[in-house]
């Protein structure tokens, strides 16, 4: 049906890993409400959520726990209705302690009034700019691709700017992962409504939804309904790793190049996740904000990999139990992807806002092979998506040499591991990046406060 | 044959006279003044380039002493009292004396005490895998023992103990330039007074997790319980966020808080063993560095000035070598 060499995507580096979408075919099922949820309150870039509940407060699902922090912000909800048990330090994906709300659940949950639970399709968007911006704000909404950004403030378009196209993203260019594959054959209709709301929110008339071609089910199924609704236009993308990036699908929809240290908005588009989009139609038409996501769970070594449906707090544990249990030769599980994604040390880690999977990997794949010599082949260089030379900004970071770094726009790495992977010599190459980039932003805001 | 020798010579010499006469003028025309001073304190200073006096190398150092009105707040920790009183008479200032400082290692969660909880495989970096996460051990705040402050340390007066996985300060080289201190991305590291006959009391846990959770994961780890507080009769120990803090300025080592401490947590250095009691057995509580192991330090020390020599330009290999060291 496409040819695949006509196909658009982005022009600089980009890799194309082992697919291995083994939950492509499952549908998504419902993971049962767990006993007890422990919710984080920092499931979001920028300022923590501030608690405003107390312990042994009786909460209802959907109920704010806790308010935005600051501008940079997102409120959090009760995911299931209970007790509050606790409220204390622990153990979330971050890999360090950070304060999290835990409900003890009830018997029978009970809905906040007002929120509507039923899968009914709600086409009309009886509201305007503002209320929409309004009911983002009050769900809770952040960017469920991974990166957790807050989702009003990407739609809020600062004075002096403008868009003229929106951008969704439904590329999943992660192996394994198919939450979002799942969602786009699932709730096709849900998500046009979706784009809708946001392109309203933006003042836009054109939209665009960027899809890689491994999943031509989801193609065709949007591009029938997609037909119909002006304005909305769906484009098969080849399949290439790191086009779920907002500058690579920028690059490769619409051909405008986000220039160094600014925004989308500076080209006239903003990128918005598929999973954002069907959070965003249920924040908007059925008011539920958001409590639960669809969490994919997968692995070579996974007896069942599939897709669920999880209340934000609930422990990965129950996922994996849900999924077959855990392999007994299991070397690494892993939150995310696994070329971003993060490995967990501990398995109540509860699941957030931003977590749009669990990988299981074995003793063997989750060896990290010893670091050799730079043999000097600027495979990393050819690969980078962002252009940078990765070699030599790890260089220049052992050898602390931040200036140079800094003047070789280290910031701009989208930290998406193509160089980590390409190399033949298993440098550490991200991690030294990682470490460069975090120096470099303490070193900037230090120079700002003087 | 004769001719072209003569003339190579005669041409030679005379543009050396031409280019020697230049340059005369030149060095006189662009002559900048410096204070002999300059000259005078920076060879009394140890040249070093440590950079713990706060100053980038002994040179901007000794201007800075020239250049400031009063030199009491200033201080070379290398040279000591000693150097310091010399670049007093250079000067003709007033010095302060000051007591000798030395870098204590406040975490003594060794692989004893302390049990591994996940593997990290990543870089060999102690600031990359704690920006990565807590740690392999579920304390948070100790050494991640990786070596970052071992590395940093110019004067070889560090070294990673194997056994205990924590690194070891080498109290007759240790000169408390505080580079190991910037290098530790927990802050584990800090610069104490030697205090009188090398004696010093001091937390060596820098856990601020409440008393349970930080014993589940560390069993010398500070509880906050504060015996300690109430022992000390010189009110020099306070405690926030459940963790325990020796002011060296009060403290008068009398050594009643370590007897009471039931986590062993706070450690008694170059104390000769207590009358009254069993000298508590910990193998990360050592009065002083063993023969073998002084030993191995020099060879450590050997080997690395050898790489050291055998470096290449190619900073590739040099990590190479890095990785080698740590795969030893």
């Amino acid at each position: 049906m496409f040819i695949f060499n006509g196909l658009k995507t982005f022009s600089k580096g980009g890799i194309h890993p082992e697919e291995n979408k083994l939950s492509a075919d499952q549908p998504i099922q419902i993971l049962p409400l767990p006993g007890s949820v422990s919710i984080p309150i920092s499931q979001h870039i920028g300022t923590p959520a501030v608690p405003v509940v107390e312990r042994g407060e009786q909460v209802k699902t959907g109920q704010v726990i806790a308010k935005t922090g600051g501008f940079v912000s997102a409120n959090i909800h009760a995911s299931i209705s209970g007790k509050i048990a606790k409220i204390s330090d622990e153990m979330d994906s971050s890999g360090y302690r950070r304060m999290a709300i835990m409900i003890r659940a009830d018997k029978e949950e009970q809905w906040l009034d007002g929120i509507d639970n039923s899968g009914k399709l709600i086409t009309g968007i009886p509201y305007s700019r503002d209320e929409i911006l309004q009911k983002i704000l009050n769900g809770g909404i952040v960017g469920m691709g991974g990166a957790t950004f807050p989702s009003h403030i990407k739609l809020n378009i600062p004075k002096g700017k403008k868009a003229d196209v929106l951008i969704i993203n439904g590329v999943e260019c992660e192996p394994y992962l198919t939450a979002d594959h799942r969602l786009m054959i699932e709730k096709p209709e849900e998500l046009i409504v979706g784009i809708r709301i946001l392109m309203i929110a933006l003042g836009v008339d054109k939209a665009i939804l960027g899809i890689e071609n491994n999943k031509p089910d989801a193609i065709e199924k949007i591009s029938s309904l997609a037909g119909k609704e002006k304005g909305i236009q769906v484009v098969p993308l080849k399949v290439q790793y790191p086009q779920g990036g907002e500058k690579q699908l920028i690059k490769a929809l619409i051909d405008r190049e986000v220039p160094s240290g600014k925004l989308p908005i500076d080209v006239g588009t903003v990128v918005h996740n598929v999973g954002t989009t069907y959070a965003v139609y249920e924040a908007v038409l059925k008011n539920k904000p958001l409590i639960e996501r669809i969490v994919t769970v997968t692995g070579k070594s996974v007896k069942n990999p599939g897709n669920f449906l999880t209340r934000i707090g609930s422990p990965v544990n129950a996922l994996i139990e849900a999924a077959g249990g855990l392999p007994e030769n299991t070397g690494k599980v892993i939150s995310g992807g696994p070329m971003m994604g993060k490995a967990l040390n501990d398995l109540d880690i509860p699941v957030t806002k931003g977590t749009s999977g669990i990988l299981i990997l074995d003793e063997k794949e989750a060896h990290r092979k010893a670091s050799k010599v730079c043999i000097r082949c600027t495979k990393c260089v050819q690969v980078c998506p962002m252009g940078l030379e990765p070699f030599y900004l790890q260089n220049m970071t052992m050898r602390g040499n931040f200036d140079e770094i800094e003047a070789n726009r280290i910031l701009d790495c989208i930290e998406c591991g193509s160089c980590s992977y390409i190399c033949p010599s298993n440098r550490e190459l991200l991690d030294y990046i990682r470490l460069g980039k975090s120096t470099v932003t303490n070193l900037i805001r230090e120079r700002q406060r003087v | 044959m004769n001719e072209t020798i003569l003339t190579t010579i005669i041409t030679l010499s005379s543009l050396g006279a031409v280019s020697a006469i230049i340059l005369y003028f030149i060095a006189k025309k662009f002559h900048v003044e410096t204070d002999p001073k300059i000259e005078a304190v920076e060879e009394v200073l140890p040249a070093t380039n440590c950079g713990g006096c706060g100053f980038p190398g002994c040179r901007a150092f000794a201007e800075a002493l020239v250049a400031a009105d009063d030199i009491s707040s200033m201080h070379c920790p290398v040279g000591g009292n000693d150097v310091m009183k010399k670049v007093g008479e250079i000067l003709g200032a007033e010095v302060e004396e000051k007591d000798p400082y030395i870098a204590v290692v406040k975490c003594s969660g060794s692989f004893e005490h302390r049990k591994k909880t996940n593997v990290y495989e990543g870089a060999s970096n102690c600031k990359i895998a704690s920006l990565l996460y807590g740690g392999d051990t579920g304390c948070a705040y100790g050494c991640v023992g990786l070596g970052d402050c071992v590395e940093s340390c110019d004067f070889d007066a560090m070294y990673m103990d194997e056994k205990t996985g924590l690194p070891v300060v080498l109290e007759d080289k240790c000169v408390a330039c505080n580079a190991c201190v910037v290098a530790c991305p927990k802050d584990i590291m800090e610069l104490w007074p030697k205090g009188r006959k090398n004696r010093r009391i001091y937390v060596a846990c820098m856990n601020e997790e409440k008393g349970g959770i930080a014993k589940k994961y560390c069993s010398v780890a500070c509880t906050g319980c504060e015996k300690c507080v109430e022992e000390c009769r010189y009110d020099a120990i306070s405690v926030t966020n459940s963790l325990a803090v020796i002011d060296p300025e009060k403290c008068k080592l009398c050594r009643k808080c370590v007897d009471v401490c039931k986590s062993n947590s706070i450690l008694e250095i170059n104390f000769p063993p207590p009358k009254d009691r069993a000298p508590v057995d910990r193998p990360d509580r050592k009065l002083a560095m063993t023969k073998s192991e002084e030993k191995m330090q020099e060879e450590r020390i050997l080997n690395r000035v050898e790489k050291q020599e055998g470096e290449s330009e190619n900073p590739q290999q040099n990590t190479n070598i890095e990785q080698g060291e740590k795969s030893e």
